[in-house]
């Protein structure tokens, strides 16, 4: 077999197996999202106050908090992943939680990894606002909390942007979730394919156990889902920058 | 009768004096015009006199107060930019804004912003976009946006710069209504003359952020103090 007839072969399986809604594949996809879901809401709850609190406030330590906030935009998320895992074994200060190997643990990470995405973007998009859109707010009687409030209004296509830029990047992740979340899935074959049904393997982490393992057309499946997910946060994300 | 007095009113930006030694009285229901180049302070004294700035030394009395609340105070005004800020909202909502957040009541809220449209003469435009205006018609929502909650002081910031004459006649026209149906007192800068001789009561000279001197409109054009007055008000002084 040439190499082409093994990658078409392999492309027409993938879509068989996404057609027909193969139950290992889309409990992959629905551990992903959840996952990458649950740690973009807690992640944009932390990070949206955040960046109003460091754009609008003055206090202690505000500078040391913009570096932490800059340098969490670029960490290397195995780190991420080593250090979530080591707070979390039984042996950790976060042992208790009994986390190891869970989606739990997989959120904490992704959670770590992108908060500082959303705020360092929600930062840029607050200091976007015109000084004399938050002055005029004042020279109406507005207080405070108004001038918070317009600044979230007319900043909000750049925060929606923040967001989803986000949960791209908590979808796409790798190296953490593989650490912290074991990439674990129910053993027995579900459908003549696959290891049954996802415990803590998202899309990112299958594709690399199922290419290890040769299960070509399987993986081209997870990598056609995970690159249209991408791609349609990314239009998602176009399209508000647009309307910024 | 008096309405704010300042004294002795000193600022500065890093090392650069914006404005020094400023003692003046703005009485109610006057038009004061501040006129002077521009870069001469006039801008910043609107600010001080609004809390946007904090002046680093001197006193301002408002209402013979003298440590007036910011918010209380500030509601009792409104300051009106040379180029207006324009929030991304209906023209309603923008006008609406200042009563909005005075927590007026929604019929009273329609009724005011009627008015104030009414006034400006942009009746008819509530529901457009803000930001689809043309550049007079936002200078006159903004105007209406900050006379819509009635306040007792007028400060305006060179509100006629980039107008029309057109515009600029309609502007006119609304801060004399302004003031005599209303009795708001108006502080305007401006650095256009003609325009000072048409609507002003009094005139302050603000010259390299000094006030070299304050005097009745027909004083300050039929007989300045101030060598320096008469020659900025011929248009002879070089800036």
């Amino acid at each position: 077999m040439s190499s082409i007839d093994f990658l078409v072969q392999g492309i027409i399986r993938a879509f068989e197996l996404i057609f027909n809604l193969n139950p290992y594949i889309m409990s992959i996809t629905g551990v992903s999202i959840k996952v990458s879901g649950t740690a973009t809401i807690l992640a944009t709850l932390t990070a949206i106050p955040l960046a109003f609190a460091i754009s609008f406030l003055h206090f202690r330590g505000k500078q040391a908090l913009i570096t932490m906030v800059n340098t969490g935009m670029g960490l290397p998320p195995v780190f991420v992943g080593l250090f979530v895992f080591l707070m979390i074994v039984p042996v950790g200060p976060l042992g208790f939680l009994n986390i190891v190997y869970t989606q739990e643990a997989m959120i904490l990470a992704q959670y770590i990894l992108i908060t500082p995405i959303i705020t360092g973007i929600c930062i840029a998009a607050i200091k976007a606002v015109p000084q004399s859109i938050i002055e005029t707010v004042y020279t109406l009687g507005g207080t405070q909390n108004d001038a918070v409030i317009e600044t979230l209004k007319e900043a909000r296509f750049g925060i929606i942007t923040a967001v989803l830029a986000g949960f791209g990047r908590a979808l796409a992740e790798v190296g953490a979730i593989l650490i912290v979340g074991g990439n674990i899935a129910r053993t027995g074959s579900v459908g003549g394919i696959g290891e049954g049904l996802s415990q803590t393997r998202t899309l990112t982490t299958a594709i690399t156990s199922e290419t290890s393992k040769g299960d070509i057309s399987t993986s081209i499946a997870l990598g056609l889902i995970l690159i249209s997910f991408v791609l349609f946060v990314n239009i998602l994300a176009n399209y508000f920058q647009g309307r910024d | 009768m008096k309405l704010i007095r300042i004294d002795n009113l000193y600022m500065a930006f890093a090392d650069k004096e914006v404005l020094r030694n400023i003692n003046l009285e703005i009485h109610q229901e006057e038009i004061f015009a501040l006129i002077g180049p521009s870069g001469t302070g006039k801008t910043t004294f609107l600010r001080i006199l609004n809390f946007l700035e904090k002046p680093i030394k001197g006193d301002i009395e408002y209402n013979g107060m003298t440590k007036p609340g910011i918010l209380d105070t500030r509601r009792r005004m409104s300051l009106l930019f040379q180029t207006p800020a324009i929030f991304n909202k209906s023209v309603f909502e923008n006008v609406a804004y200042g009563l909005k957040v005075r927590g007026i009541e929604k019929k009273i809220v329609e009724t005011k912003v009627n008015e104030a449209l009414n006034i400006v003469g942009l009746d008819g435009m509530e529901k457009q976009k803000a930001r689809t205006l043309s550049g007079g018609e936002a200078q006159r929502m903004a105007f209406a946006r900050a006379i819509v909650y009635d306040p007792e002081i007028l400060l305006l910031d060179e509100p006629t710069a980039n107008l029309d004459p057109a515009n600029v006649t309609k502007i006119e026209e609304i801060i004399k209504r302004i003031k005599n149906e209303r009795g708001t007192t108006i502080i305007l800068a401006t650095h256009n003359i003609p325009q000072v001789r048409r609507i002003a009561d009094r005139v302050g000279i603000l010259l390299n952020g000094e006030l070299i001197e304050v005097n009745s409109k027909e004083g300050i054009f039929s007989s300045p103090k101030d060598a320096r007055s008469k020659a900025f008000i011929n248009g002879e002084m070089i800036y």
